[in-house]
């Protein structure tokens, strides 16, 4: 058991628009990532939909780069739409 | 009372409860926690569909026995679950062919039950039925995993088939209770559930290179209260609490 992979768990709530990161399994292949992704966090009938994938097949950003990837984006607010005046008509946004 | 309505829940109960007991004797002990997971969340199903039949049990008996009553106040020779699912788990190989076997059996069961005349065994059924799909693929899944893995791993699953053959046809006993029922239109007969048993085991066993066995001399008896030695120690452990604190509650 000691082979067995991680796997990174996503699961689609009910009434929820996308899958969201639920936690990781170790699975020895795919259908059992499967199973165990359900019994591990679905048991509370959070679930409608449940993703796998390897987490070694996930590219991540480097946390030592988090200045250069990250801290340009802080000084630009004008790219949050909070200096339009919106027409009384329009709900919602 | 309709007794031979009140017998068949028994058995069905039974086969549930007591499987889930064992079941639960994973806790703690599986593999790897997901596993134990797993098994936790088969046993639990179970347990459930045990609560329901046995709480139906205690109303068509009518004399005021409840699940609880029927699970923790009775004893071994009373109980009417098949000789397979009191049986010792023995290694994970054992547990997870035992539950292939009685998954397949029983998910062929409720699929038929969930039209019985008798309404409110055929909502029991129709709740039991997904559940024990979900169980039968889950151990299929181990036993093609298993019988086609390693050396160890198929000599395992050989020693385990070896051990369970022969309480196959105790699992299919149709007694003269059930066949009376079956007459009624209330379940099904459970030869005729045989077949495709055997088709969905050849199938699978295919998968895992395994053989299926010949015959072999069979050992029945559970439907009719005849059980081994291992039940009543089960049982024990099971109702050693409520018994001696009867009127506990959570």
């Amino acid at each position: 058991m000691s082979d067995w992979q991680l796997w990174e768990v996503f699961i689609r709530t009910k009434g929820g628009l996308d899958h969201r990161h639920a936690g990781s399994i170790h699975a020895a292949d795919a259908e059992m990532a499967l199973r165990h992704a359900r019994d591990t966090y679905t048991r509370r009938m959070e679930g409608v939909s449940v993703w796998v994938v390897r987490s070694a097949d996930i590219v991540a950003s480097d946390p030592g780069e988090a200045g250069e990837l990250f801290e340009p984006a802080e000084s630009k607010i004008y790219r949050h739409p909070t200096f339009y005046q919106l027409p009384e008509a329009v709900n919602h946004m | 009372m309709d007794k031979p309505l009140f017998n068949a829940l028994l058995q069905m109960g039974d086969d549930s409860l007591v499987l889930g007991q064992r079941l639960c004797e994973w806790s703690g002990k599986a593999p790897t926690i997901e596993v134990d997971l797993s098994l936790s969340n088969l046993a639990l199903d179970l347990i459930g569909q045990a609560t329901m039949l046995l709480d139906y049990a205690g109303q068509v008996e009518g004399e005021g026995r409840d699940a609880d009553r029927l699970a923790f106040h009775r004893d071994a020779e009373l109980f009417r679950n098949s000789l397979m699912v009191e049986q010792p788990n023995g290694d994970f190989a054992r547990t997870v062919m035992r539950h292939f076997f009685f998954a397949t059996y029983a998910s062929a069961l409720y699929e038929a039950l969930s039209k019985s005349s008798d309404e409110t065994l055929a909502a029991i059924a129709a709740k039991a039925v997904k559940e024990l799909r979900y169980h039968s693929e889950y151990a299929a899944e181990w036993v093609v995993r298993l019988g086609d893995g390693t050396e160890e791993s198929h000599s395992r699953m050989v020693k385990a088939l070896d051990w369970h053959w022969r309480f196959i046809d105790d699992l299919f006993e149709d007694d003269a209770d059930w066949a009376e029922l079956a007459e009624r239109g209330i379940v099904p007969l459970r030869a005729t559930l045989r077949g495709n048993f055997g088709k969905r085991v050849a199938q699978v066993f295919g998968e895992a290179t395994l053989e299926v066995p010949g015959e072999v001399w069979p050992l029945t008896g559970g439907r009719q209260g005849r059980h081994s030695e291992h039940l009543s120690l089960v049982l024990a452990e099971m109702q050693v609490l409520p018994r001696a604190h009867p009127a506990a509650t959570w």
